[in-house]
């Protein structure tokens, strides 16, 4: 974790990340690994990489149909219980093993794991997902293939879910979790 | 090529998708998540003084190059590698379709019931609008999505991504056969 405190964008004062920066992501996102190698910022493409082996499989597979979707929630089609039954297993697999070797990242790190804590949110939040994962036939990340795919109106779906997600920030404390 | 245009099996799909997992973990100690871009935009474009936005986004910029990716392949795949016939609907549902006038596969997402013409119509506007705001504010609210609860939250075993991944189905599940066929019968 970087010692550094930060000035946001919003001119807030310098809030130091030990004492909330961790804290708050821990909870809220999955990505609380913090590395403290730094790269150029070129390093970032070997993810824009993986990204964009994950669009072609998103289209090809048609996982961001929209009626993909729907044969899923009406048990019409064995498709996507497929596709997300396999995923779990390798994934399950591929993080079995990681933690058997204690396999390290490409940059000798060691690979870390945060166990998940459950609240009230996984509950409501989940339910309020799913109503509009069936609506949209997307989660966030087939919202960006919908887009890529052509459909440029899901550009006005993908703004609303930003929307949506800095409604959740807002509301955050009053919410039950 | 031939086999590429084809729509890919399940199979095909559910190896790949678990293969990112380790991907990302042994490329940089990545963990799979998708929805969590959809915060970091908020924490850099209007974080607006709300604690919850107030962290260093910039650390978390291999994402939005992992959704850059994303958009990348789809354009790709519909383009190079697209398939020229429509998808192929399940029987029950082209039924269940065609009686709100929707016939049109050709697209990933039914044109006839969201494009930038519906938009203005109130089934449009629930769809598109109403519809993105649910997936932003569930995913977040639950701490996760398909993607970060589903795949990699269950990799891991975890059992609050148990939850998650069982009330998205249940959302799913009574929005597409209880709530649904009003929108679209609007």
């Amino acid at each position: 974790m970087s010692n550094l405190k930060t000035l946001f964008p919003s001119g807030g004062e310098p809030v130091d990340e030990f004492q909330t920066d961790f804290e708050l992501r821990s909870l809220d996102t999955m990505c609380v690994n913090e590395s403290h190698l730094q790269h150029p910022w070129w390093y970032n493409l070997k993810y824009a990489a993986v990204g964009l082996i994950f669009g072609i499989t998103f289209v090809k597979a048609e996982i961001v149909s929209w009626f993909r979707i729907q044969e899923m929630f009406r048990l019409q089609s064995f498709h996507m219980y497929g596709v997300i039954g396999m995923g779990v297993v390798l994934g399950a697999l591929s993080v079995w093993l990681i933690k058997k070797f204690k396999i390290k990242t490409i940059h000798g790190e060691a690979i870390w794991f945060h166990p998940k804590k459950f609240n009230k949110g996984q509950i409501f939040g989940g339910t309020l997902f799913g109503l509009g994962w069936a609506l949209t036939g997307a989660c966030p990340g087939p919202l960006f293939a919908q887009i890529g795919s052509g459909a440029f109106v899901i550009i006005v779906t993908l703004l609303s879910a930003i929307g949506g997600t800095w409604m959740y920030g807002y509301t955050r404390d009053r919410l039950p979790h | 090529m031939e086999v590429l245009s084809q729509p890919w099996p399940w199979w095909a799909a559910g190896t790949i998708i678990g293969l990112i997992v380790p991907a990302l973990l042994v490329l940089g100690n990545k963990h799979f998540g998708l929805s969590a871009n959809l915060r970091h935009a908020c924490a850099a474009c209007f974080p607006a003084n709300l604690q919850f936005f107030k962290y260093d986004w910039k650390k978390e910029v291999w994402n939005f190059f992992f959704v850059g990716g994303i958009i990348a392949g789809a354009i790709i795949a519909s383009t190079l590698l697209a398939n020229p016939e429509p998808v192929k609907v399940a029987p029950a549902l082209a039924t269940e379709l065609q009686g709100y006038g929707i016939t049109d596969y050709s697209s990933m997402v039914p044109t006839q019931l969201v494009s930038w013409e519906s938009l203005f119509t109130l089934r449009g506007f629930i769809m598109l609008v109403l519809g993105g705001f649910l997936v932003g504010f569930g995913s977040r609210y639950a701490g996760g999505c398909t993607s970060g609860h589903a795949i990699m939250g269950l990799s891991n075993l975890q059992v609050p991504s148990l939850i998650a991944t069982i009330f998205f189905m249940v959302g799913g599940f009574i929005m597409a056969n209880l709530i649904l066929p009003h929108i679209m019968a609007l």
